[in-house]
């Protein structure tokens, strides 16, 4: 009590004395960090599988997502890739590095580059982009490429996920690639380039970290595209058996 | 600096009133606790080296002071929630002060100037969902209006075995990503083979073009409940003896997760609600939202043991603990409930959607009670907007008041509307009246609407569509009585929390309304609360689901223009007038 009534009396000195101190009537700025935009980050590997064709050929496939920012700006990166492991060549390596930013309730814009470094010719890509979640739960992605060749080109994913259980996960996927000039040094024809269609059935294993997943992929090329790869000693047309996982970090 | 007045002023109230006033002191350490829940171990914060914090006792007008040491590596703070004292001991770091930096140490000081069961956390990041929060009981300084023998601190949370910070991470990148109560493939099946297929492929197509999930009720499920820091397994054991009367202190100290309460085989009787009495109400079960609390008295008469059984709203999980005639006896431990579902009902508050269950036009509400109400023009009869006259005629008829059917506080038909296991009583709001008035019932001066929004698939959210980050405080005058208006356009319940000042909770009551520091406000759903602007200063205010709060569901409410004599007295304790 002693002490306390010192420091009361110090205390009343001083709060006479120094007018400039923190009132009721004024406010003092929030500058913690609730009052700034919510950074987050993650990781998604919606693929990353070994491929085994009708053909005997044997592939490691991902297809990942990395994200930073906030509601109104997200930089990403989206890697997907093809290696055959036989060859031991990337058939596909594409690396996309874009801004993301939300037009609407559940649609986000993408615009950024995208660079294809596989086995033969690269390419450099602007991308202009939407992604997002269409009614009845599909998930939908589009972009539009435009190379450093002059090709334009366009590409529109679909997901659906349908829930055996709430851990057993049956998820469709449809790819869809189409050109609007022929790019032949990639052995891209002008028109419909190629389909991928999957099925695939994951088990949530730990969380949503881990799934892993079998099920089965088909590849297509279509018009030119089948033409040049047919002409190449390539098949246009590939079923996989696919086993592999899902991650989540 | 601001500590060191409050000491002083305090000390010269102490001075002033030397009989009346008692003071004590308190030291809290927050530190790095291991929780151990019975399934899963987490490292977490607590205070004085466990979580929960220790039960701070306290006497109502009591100086209290209380020394919070950081033992962390990160700023802390303490919010004493529900506690009525000047704004810069209200522990709000950016509002109410600058944080506790590590290693340093504040003094809380305030006076005491209520009584009942509140609680304390932490308002820093994601430290109360860590573990960092305590309870606080404060005694009457006269009789209470109802007796008992014995009292527990039934202390809900849900622990989870991810960090805070690692959970609103994971719901920004998958805001399902906690969801396992979604609805399968087999759940159609059934719905099909109950409702017929046309019927539910209707209703999925419904939804799924909303975009919105009939699941959404839980967004962060996996946790073990806990009851004073103890899993289902662990079984906090609360002794008694036949025939005595029991006070339990129950409190809602989750970050996300209601729940619905009951004790198989006892009557609760519901004496408190958020530190206040109430008019006694016996039920058989109660709903507690996150951040309230409610007392409630039991009976035990036979020499055995009764399950405290806590049951979340979305039935993902539970919290159990047992009141036993002897240590050692257990009773037997109810299955969950099927998972709740949305209805369309649900939907009614939000923007396009062309059904409105739950929230009448203001014209109605006027329509309709003006041929029963006293005052056509008294803003208290607004309270019947949302409520179902017809289900309310319909409880009438049964001649009970308690009667759960037809909650008004939830819209009609809502799939979240509580029921009790047994078929009896639950816990409305419209059976809260306070016991005691707090405040001269009258006129509020003007109304502020606050739509309650958000986005569930970005996991934002929002009031009036503007995230705190963006947003302007609430600028209140003082002297005045607010009448709030909460609009829910979400598919979730938000337990709103005003700091500083009370919410009178409008049941249509005048001035019996109950007088509550957090307000639940269902999806679909408008309810009013009224504040008596009587604190200057600044104030929280926000939804206290802590990933919603943290997502955006937050304000500064900024209390001006108190005559200066009236601001010394006020914060007075606080010394810097």
């Amino acid at each position: 009590m002693n002490r306390l009534s010192l420091t009361s009396l110090a205390t009343l000195t001083g709060l006479f004395l120094s007018p400039a101190t923190v009132t009721a009537q004024s406010m003092i700025e929030d500058t913690t960090p609730r009052k700034q935009a919510l950074t987050t980050w993650g990781v998604q590997f919606e693929e990353f599988e070994y491929r085994y064709s009708d053909a005997d050929e044997e592939l490691v496939v991902w297809n990942g997502d990395l994200f930073y920012g906030t509601d109104e700006l997200k930089a990403r990166w989206l890697t997907t890739g093809e290696y055959a492991i036989n060859e031991q060549a990337y058939e596909t390596l594409e690396n996309q590095f874009v801004a993301q930013t939300p037009i609407s309730r559940f649609f986000d814009a993408r615009a950024g580059i995208r660079i294809d470094t596989p086995e033969g010719q690269d390419r450099t890509y602007a991308v202009l982009g939407i992604a997002g979640l269409a009614p009845q739960w599909f998930e939908i992605d589009g972009s539009l490429y435009i190379s450093d060749e002059g090709d334009a080109s366009a590409e529109v994913d679909a997901e659906y996920e349908l829930l055996l259980t709430n851990y057993w996960i049956l998820s469709a996927t449809l790819d869809g690639t189409i050109a609007f000039s022929d790019d032949r040094e990639i052995g891209v024809g002008t028109g419909l380039v190629s389909t991928e269609t999957g099925l695939r059935a994951s088990y949530d294993l730990i969380d949503r970290t881990i799934s892993p997943y079998v099920g089965v992929v088909h590849e297509r090329q279509y018009g030119n595209t089948a033409d040049l790869t047919e002409a190449g000693g390539g098949d246009p047309e590939n079923w996989f058996a696919v086993i592999g996982m899902r991650m989540v970090f | 600096m601001i500590h060191t007045r409050m000491k002083g002023a305090g000390l010269l109230l102490a001075l002033l009133l030397p009989l009346s006033v008692s003071a004590g002191e308190y030291n809290l350490t927050v530190d790095r606790v291991t929780i151990d829940t019975g399934d899963f171990k987490k490292e977490g914060i607590g205070y004085n080296g466990g979580s929960p914090g220790p039960v701070l006792r306290f006497e109502e007008g009591e100086d209290v002071t209380i020394n919070v040491t950081n033992r962390l590596d990160s700023p802390t703070s303490i919010h004493w929630h529900g506690l009525i004292l000047p704004f810069q001991m209200d522990g709000v770091p950016g509002i109410s002060f600058e944080g506790i930096a590590p290693g340093e140490t504040f003094t809380y000081q305030f006076p005491t100037t209520q009584a009942g069961t509140y609680w304390y956390h932490s308002h820093s990041g994601f430290q109360e969902p860590d573990g960092a929060y305590g309870a606080i009981i404060i005694e009457p300084k006269e009789r209470e209006p109802f007796r008992y023998d014995r009292e527990y601190v039934v202390q809900l949370t849900d622990k989870h075995p991810h960090s805070g910070e690692r959970v609103m991470r994971n719901l920004k990148m998958m805001p399902d990503y906690y969801n396992r109560e979604q609805q399968t493939v087999g759940e159609f099946l059934s719905d099909a083979s109950e409702n017929g297929l046309m019927n539910s492929l209707r209703d999925r197509l419904a939804w799924g073009g909303m975009r919105m999930m009939k699941a959404d009720v839980e967004d962060v499920q996996g946790f073990a409940g806990l009851i004073n820091g103890k899993g289902p397994e662990q079984n906090w054991t609360g002794l008694f003896e036949p025939g005595e009367r029991i006070r339990l202190r129950i409190i809602n100290s989750s970050a996300m997760t209601f729940f619905d309460v009951r004790i198989p085989g006892l009557e609760m009787t519901v004496v408190q609600a958020d530190g206040n009495n109430v008019q006694p109400v016996p039920v058989d079960e109660l709903r507690i939202g996150v951040a309230e609390t409610y007392d409630v008295l039991v009976r035990p008469t036979d020499d055995k043991a009764y399950t405290i059984f806590a049951e979340s709203m979305g039935r993902s999980g539970y919290a159990r603990a047992t009141l036993a005639a002897k240590q050692g006896m257990e009773a037997s431990v109810p299955e969950l409930r099927a998972p709740a579902r949305l209805t369309m009902a649900d939907m009614g508050g939000m923007p396009g959607m062309d059904m409105d269950h739950g929230d009448m036009s203001m014209d109605d509400a006027n329509a309709d009670s003006a041929g029963e109400s006293e005052g056509a023009m008294n803003h208290d009869d607004m309270a019947t907007s949302d409520m179902d006259h017809s289900q309310m005629a319909g409880m009438g008829d049964d001649g009970s008041p308690h009667k759960t059917a037809g909650d008004r506080f939830y819209a009609k038909g809502s799939g979240l509307t509580p029921n009790a296991a047994n078929g009896g009583r639950f816990l409305s709001y419209a059976d809260l009246r306070a016991q005691k008035p707090l405040y001269e019932d009258r006129e509020p001066t003007r109304e502020i609407e606050l739509r309650l929004t958000g986005n569930m698939e970005r996991y934002t959210w929002s009031i009036n569509g503007v995230k705190y980050e963006d947003a302007d405080p609430i600028r209140l005058q003082y002297g005045e009585r607010v009448r709030f208006k909460f609009v829910n356009e979400t598919m979730m319940t938000h337990p709103m929390h005003l700091h500083g000042m009370w919410s009178i909770l409008d049941v249509g009551e005048g001035k019996w309304n109950p007088v509550k520091h957090t307000v639940n406000v269902q999806p679909g759903t408008t309810v009013y609360m009224e504040t008596e602007v009587d604190a200057p200063g600044q104030w929280a205010f926000h939804c206290h689901l802590s990933y919603h709060a943290a997502a955006g569901m937050f304000r500064k409410v900024f209390v001006e223009g108190a005559p200066s004599s009236q601001a010394d007295a006020e914060t007075g304790l606080g010394g810097d007038a």
